[in-house]
């Protein structure tokens, strides 16, 4: 099924000024088209902590908005450098961000579980020296 | 509870949001880690925090939030709250610390976010 919207932003390493824009804006877009409550929030929280890691611990990358009649599909993709312990990342509490992110209040090592919890359907691939791709869908009432 | 009720419990300063200040509170959340916020809070929750950078900002905005509590009397600067106004968000500042702030409002009868106590297998 073709998406009725795609959207796609790209992401600036480190730029914490710009961090999160791009998830209001999908937020914005979302709303406009009439999804709300629940589903949005969830769209809302997931999409900001993946934006967020690919400002604080990817080499840069881009996020992409796709919404069908009956789904949301968001998929984040960046070039590095990879996760090297995938089960490690997903543990609640694990991070490697630097002091200037968690000055910042990032570094729970909440994002990742976070994500899984909000969508329907999460998938991470990652490869070391190469980088890692999220993708997560929504299921529309 | 209501906002105003914090206020005066607080001895709150309002910074932004006197006309919403009758809006009901039915939970609320302290932290200064934003992904703390997301994981665990929805749109009736205040927050109270000690950080006071956009990122404050832009996550209630995705949670919808409707209420900030800066603790020990600190106030962001103008371009924070414009974005806070923009959302119209009730911002409140406490010369409470962030314990002492949620210690008083506690004994006033607000709640946190209801979490189960119990331990898991995944935490092991
Ligand atoms: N896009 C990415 N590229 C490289 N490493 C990543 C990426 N996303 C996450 N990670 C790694 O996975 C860890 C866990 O990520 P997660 O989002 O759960 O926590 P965090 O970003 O460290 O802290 P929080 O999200 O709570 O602010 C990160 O600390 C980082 O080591
Ligand atoms: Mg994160």
């Amino acid at each position: 099924m073709d998406a009725l919207i795609v959207n796609t932003y790209p992401v600036t390493a480190r730029d914490y000024t710009s961090a999160g824009h791009a998830s209001a804006d999908i937020k914005r877009r979302l709303k406009q088209l009439g999804v709300g409550g629940d589903v949005l929030r969830r769209v809302a929280v997931a999409s900001y902590e993946v934006e967020l890691n690919l400002v604080i611990h990817s080499d840069g990358g881009r996020l992409e908005l796709q919404v069908f009649p009956d789904r949301v599909q968001l998929t984040s993709s960046d070039v590095g450098p990879g996760i090297p312990d995938l089960a490690l990342a997903m543990r609640e509490g694990w991070s490697t961000a630097n002091d200037e992110a968690r000055s910042l209040g990032f570094g729970a090592g909440m994002g990742l579980p976070n994500m899984k919890r909000n969508a329907d359907d999460f998938d991470i691939q990652s490869e070391v020296g190469k980088g890692t791709t999220i993708t997560m869908g929504f299921r529309l009432q | 509870m209501t906002i105003a009720d914090m206020v005066r419990i607080l001895n709150a300063r309002v910074l932004l949001g006197e006309e919403k200040l009758d809006t009901p509170v039915h939970t609320a959340c302290c932290s200064d880690l934003m992904s703390d916020v997301l994981a665990f809070v929805d749109e009736k929750t205040v927050l109270i925090t000690g950080l006071t950078n956009p990122h404050v900002i832009r996550t209630s905005e995705m949670l919808d939030l409707k209420c900030l509590v800066f603790v020990r009397g600190k106030v962001p600067n103008d371009e924070i709250l414009e974005a806070a106004a923009e959302q119209g968000l009730v911002v409140i500042t406490t010369k409470a610390t962030a314990f002492s702030a949620c210690g008083i409002l506690y004994a006033e009868g607000l709640r946190g976010v209801p979490v189960p106590l119990e331990w898991n297998a995944e935490d092991e």
